[in-house]
């Protein structure tokens, strides 16, 4: 019946605010009964006894208390549910991003584009439903019932018999109708999503319809498609709500029933008005929580497949490989501008794939040189960065900085020491200037328009409305690729870091941006230890030192005059790559 | 306000259904009611011993609501879901049909594609407008005129002090609570808009964060977020609470007033006395869609909201409007340009400035140029997305204002840097340039285009949810629309740019063949095989820099020469 084991564990630390909405709703039903009695009481005395309505202030009195505590205590169940679930989201929600942060860039890559951001809000949002609606509902239907069962029993088990025989029909039918049902409109409602897509696609491709002349005669095509939409989820609902129809019948015919039954049994005597009237004004009541349930099953429903969802991702990110080592006192980093990197017998193979990406690879970064890393795709040269950003951890083999293995420092510490520019670099929303000082909160403004200079960005900001506080991203001002790249090398010059690492974009379209960032790309390694994934032929041939990696494997290295000489692989690979192939 | 009316005149259309939905929902309600005033006569009446007999009316009445109400309800919650897809679909060709005399001008700042999902999301939510917002108030109208009619049949008095309780908690609480309340909800959806940037950046840019040491004050400010969030959230819910409590404390002063007030009348007469308990049954159930009336309000903000987030968008002026009396399109398209001039909004240097050519029917004609030099403006002006800011840009002897839009771009075909593919089968995405075409036509056109493998393969789904078609083959998929388009003037707007040299060259020897007679224009980076134009336009920071064929321009050792030699040269090098 919808609990599941796991999603309830996430009460564990909440469980004061939960207990306390229960305890509070259980007082309700006490409240409600006793209303009834008290209610009954005064009518029946009103009516048949025809009592002074002086001599009935008392019980009214009692009646107005009993409903202010009943409406207290409502509010009380109602906001301890809901701050029950809200402490239960935020927990959930920091778990989520910490394990997401700790896994690192390889872990997000590893899942398709939006499944984790849906997860994040979307998912964590509809277990809200779950835990501040269906659960409390779901007690309260159980506590409900029985409480009012007691109640009615002692007055008159016929009345009480009729109740307890049709109340287990509402669930029962609920869960012979409900899933069916369910699953049919659980249909309904992605065909509904496929339908808001069709709509999307058309407006995203506007443009496109416009250049065809056809722009106008696509919105009948919306309105059609809109129309068939409607008719076929039409026919399913007619036999969808047919379920809620059985649930509003079982409830609405009970009430009839006890109505008809004490009715009759008042006229044979037997019974009293006062306690027909009692019964008759709880018998609603009884149905009611049964009914809700059923509508707040959906919600339900909901919070438990988001639920599936979210600790999917857990549990992914349990199992992936993570950087985060053992901190056994992290040293500081020695620095890599004066020591060299070595890499020894290193290997590393990603979870799940059969072939090892760095297969007992060793080679040397040399201090102060620029070293470039080349080979084909697939050769491993993406890994070897991941590790020595330590995004990731080798299997076995060490790489060491002035002789400690880099396992040793800290990571935080380890980074600070190492400039990134990434082929695709990300922007984030928030202003030009902000994306740059990321890489160096402490830099000065002097230093901020350096590196805007030397990353060859000068006249993009000048270009810009607001210069360097223009808004990036949604709604802001959009980026081409080359800008970004120069974003990412002006972030590389204001770190000041003494090694660089460096993905050089592929190939461009436009030679004379290519060549500006040539030129800003070579200040940015002077003077500094570099490691370059090279693409461009002229990046490499100009190298200090070049590593060629194959299969994982270091398969030569040398300066270009040495390889030319030594490695035919390396002359052939000169020989046949064109410019736009890396 | 002012946007809940123009969000309301956009569902008028549905006035009868929603009228329809409303009753259905007041009958259901009624018959709730209904079954317990008859139950509760019933059974007063019953007290009073009379003949069984006497009893029928409450009987038959009991079971007959009894039945009513489920059956009703069953035809309230369809006719108010058939409504609710009814304004859905006219809210998206509203949506529509405001947002197409805007694309693509107005839209620049609107790119992004989240944009236009976020779009998609709020009309979305205004679906509720009717079943969520609009109903539940009709409801409990309908219901409070009807136990104001009944128990005024009685009581004037009665009625005039229910009045008093359904006036306090059908407008009085509601009013208290949305003061209380004001901002929450529209809060709330700021500050789930604020995470979603935050998220993105997160799992997108969580390796600059990591590589920057920036990670724990991004999830600072996430967690931060999320807390703002969730305290929003509460507060909303302890309104919510709070209006709830508020009701149902006025339901039960209602209950004990109103008894109050019937209860010298019970006394006149025993009969009168079933009074009693049929009104305070039904003052009770009269109650119950008051229920609904806070969260009506929590949808009423958020859909004003979503409401006025769209607006934002539509309300733009559009670029370009279609000439009263638009001028037929002659059969010779020579193209002419003087002093043509633009400048984006908001931006202090023209993109294009002061521009004279002119490129006669049939011909040749490259535009080449650094970025940023203004010939993607010149296509953008030559389909009338944009206007020019000064000067003509004629077509056929009158300048492109004179021509409908349509009309227009059925006569000059873009094929542009980046194509859309829609999510319909690669036949569907053909047909579009061409409705009518034959089997045959779509083949040839495909095989033109350099796809004829793609004929086994016309009814496969393309686009996003459908075959991932390469960044080749989306292009190559462009031109064979260009093809079916069959247009006198053709631009390649970097049509090949994402294309492999060899597969470059191929393709580009296919559109020559196939647009063969057709005036021509090709903007270009690449300078290759630039002997094959009659004519080359050389723009350098919006003005035309210099002109001619490739042999003179050469010659004349200028911008052209420089770029050219600075492209060859690499790769002679290399080679």
């Amino acid at each position: 019946m919808n609990i599941d084991r796991r999603l309830l564990a996430l009460i564990g630390p909440e469980k004061a605010p939960f207990v306390l909405s229960i305890a509070a709703s259980t007082a309700v039903s006490v409240a409600l009964i006793g209303q009834a009695a008290v209610l009954s009481l005064i009518i029946s005395r009103a009516f048949l006894e025809e009592s002074p309505p002086a001599s009935l202030l008392p019980p009214i009195g009692l009646f107005a208390l009993l409903s202010i505590l009943r409406m207290l205590f409502g509010w009380l169940a109602h906001a301890g549910a809901k701050r029950a679930s809200t402490a239960v989201r935020l927990a959930l929600f920091e778990r989520l991003t910490r394990a997401v942060a700790l896994r690192g860039p390889l872990f997000t890559r590893s899942l398709p584009s939006g499944r984790l951001s849906t997860t994040l809000l979307k998912g964590i949002e509809s277990l809200d439903a779950y835990f501040s609606q269906y659960l409390p509902q779901l007690f309260l239907a159980l506590a409900a019932p029985v409480l009012i069962l007691g109640a009615v029993f002692p007055q008159d088990p016929v009345s009480g018999f009729i109740l307890l025989g049709t109340a287990p029909l509402i669930p029962l039918f609920m869960a012979l109708i409900g899933r069916r049902a369910g699953a049919m409109t659980d249909r309904q409602w992605e065909s509904l999503s496929r339908m808001s897509g069709y709509f999307l696609d058309m407006l995203q491709g506007m443009t496109t319809l416009k250049l065809f002349a056809r722009s106008r005669s696509r919105r009948d095509a919306v309105a059609e498609a809109g129309e068939g939409f409607r008719k076929a989820t039409m026919q399913v609902l007619r036999v969808a709500f047919l379920s809620s129809l059985t649930l509003e019948l079982v409830g609405t015919i009970g009430t009839a029933m006890v109505a008809v039954g004490i009715g009759l049994r008042l006229l044979s005597a037997g019974l009293e008005f006062r306690t027909a009237l009692f019964i008759l004004l709880l018998t609603p009541d009884f149905y009611l929580p049964l009914r809700q349930l059923g509508l707040k099953f959906h919600a339900g429903m909901e919070g438990v497949s988001a639920s599936r969802e979210i600790f999917g991702v857990l549990d992914l990110a349990a199992e992936s490989d993570h950087a985060g080592e053992d901190e056994k006192n992290p040293a500081p980093p020695a620095d890599p501008g004066r020591s060299d990197i070595r890499f020894e017998g290193v290997g590393y193979s990603y979870p799940g794939a059969d072939a090892r990406a760095l297969n007992n690879l060793s080679c040397t970064v040399e201090a102060g040189l620029t070293t470039a890393l080349t080979g084909p795709s697939g050769a491993g040269k993406s890994t070897l960065v991941n590790l020595l950003l330590r995004f990731q951890s080798p299997d076995e083999g060490t790489f060491t900085l002035a002789g400690r293995p880099i396992g040793e420092f800290d990571p935080e510490e380890w980074r600070e020491r190492i400039a990134w520019v990434p082929q695709h670099p990300f922007l984030f929303s928030g202003t030009l200037r902000e994306n740059i000082m990321m890489a160096n909160r402490r830099a000065s403004g002097e230093e901020l328009l350096r590196a805007v200079r030397s990353a060859g960005l000068e006249e993009l900001v000048g270009l810009l409305p607001e210069g360097l506080d223009t808004p990036l991203g949604e709604g802001g001002a959009r980026f081409s690729g080359g800008e970004a790249q120069r974003i990412a090398l002006a972030r590389a010059f204001i770190r000041d870091a003494s090694l660089v690492v460096l993905d050089e974009p592929t190939s461009h379209t436009d030679p004379e941006l290519e060549m500006a960032l040539n030129r800003s790309m070579r200040e940015l390694v002077r003077g500094r230890t570099a490691l370059i994934i090279a693409h461009r032929p002229e990046t490499i041939r100009t190298a200090d030192r070049i590593l060629v990696l194959e299969e994982g494997r270091l398969r030569a290295s040398g300066t270009h005059a040495e390889l030319m000489e030594e490695d035919a692989f390396y002359r052939e690979a000169f020989a046949t790559e064109g410019e736009e192939r890396p | 306000m002012k946007t809940f009316l123009r969000l309301v005149r956009i569902v008028r259309p549905w006035t009868g259904w929603m009228l329809l939905s409303a009753l259905l929902s007041f009958l259901a309600t009624g018959s709730g009611i209904g079954l317990l005033m008859t139950a509760a006569y019933l059974i007063a009446k019953a007290a009073l011993e009379p003949p069984l007999a006497a009893l029928q009316v409450g009987i038959v009445g009991v079971r007959f609501f009894g039945l009513a109400r489920g059956v009703v309800r069953y035809l309230e919650r369809l006719a108010s879901h058939d409504t609710t897809f009814r304004i859905l679909t006219s809210l998206r060709v509203w949506f529509y049909d405001a947002l197409e005399p805007l694309a693509p001008a107005r839209l620049m700042q609107f790119r992004s594609a989240d944009l236009l999902q976020r779009s998609v999301d709020d009309i979305q939510s205004l679906e509720n407008l009717y079943t969520r917002v609009l109903a539940p108030p009709l409801t409990a109208l309908f219901t409070a005129l009807l136990l104001w009619l009944l128990l005024g049949s009685f009581s004037v008095e009665a009625a005039l002090v229910l009045l008093a309780f359904h006036i306090l908690a059908g407008i009085g609480i509601p009013l208290l609570s949305v003061r209380l309340g004001r901002g929450t909800e529209s809060g709330i959806i700021r500050q789930r808009t604020r995470e979603r940037l935050q998220a993105v950046d997160f799992i997108e840019g969580i390796a600059e964060l990591q590589m920057y040491g920036e990670l724990e004050r991004h999830l600072r400010e996430m967690r931060q977020a999320e807390r703002k969030k969730l305290s929003l959230e509460r507060r909303s819910a302890l309104v919510d609470g709070m209006h709830e409590t508020l009701v149902g404390l006025t339901m039960n002063a209602a209950v004990l007033a109103v008894l109050w007030s019937v209860m010298p009348l019970a006394r006149a007469g025993a009969e009168s006395g079933i009074l009693l308990s049929v009104a305070t049954l039904a003052v009770m159930a009269s109650f119950e869609p008051f229920t609904m009336l806070p969260a009506s309000l929590r949808h009423l903000e958020a859909d004003v909201h979503a409401g006025e987030r769209i607006f934002e968008i539509l309300d733009a002026e559009p670029e370009v409007r279609d000439p009263d009396a638009p001028a037929a399109v002659p059969d010779r398209l020579p193209i002419t340009a003087e002093k043509l001039s633009f400048t984006y909004p908001g931006s202090t240097r023209p993109a294009l400035d002061a521009l004279s050519f002119s490129i006669p029917q049939g011909s040749k004609v490259a535009v080449v140029g650094p970025s940023g030099s203004g010939k993607s403006t010149l296509t953008s002006l030559l389909v009338r997305f944009w206007n020019p800011t000064e000067g003509t840009l004629a077509l056929g002897g009158n300048p492109i204002e004179a021509y409908s839009q349509e009309e227009l771009r059925r006569h000059v075909a873009l094929i542009p840097q980046r194509t859309y593919v829609f999510s319909e089968t690669i036949r569907q995405n053909l047909l579009l340039a061409r409705p009518g075409a034959s089997e045959d036509e779509l083949v040839s056109a495909l095989r033109a285009a350099g796809l004829g493998h793609f004929r086994a393969r016309l009814d496969e789904f393309a686009g996003q949810h459908g075959m991932q078609l390469s960044g080749g083959e989306r292009q190559r998929l462009a031109i064979a629309r260009a093809i079916l388009q069959d247009a006198p003037v053709v631009v390649l707007d970097e049509a090949t740019a994402s294309l492999d040299r060899p597969t470059e060259r191929e393709v580009l020897r296919r559109v020559e063949e196939a647009f063969e007679g057709r005036t021509l224009i090709t903007i270009t980076h690449r300078l290759q095989e630039m002997e094959r134009f009659e004519r080359i336009l050389v723009l350098k920071n919006g003005r035309l820099a210099e002109s001619g064929t490739h042999s003179a321009l050469m010659k004349e050792n200028g911008v052209y020469c420089a770029m050219w030699n600075l492209q060859h040269r690499r790769t002679g090098t290399e080679a």
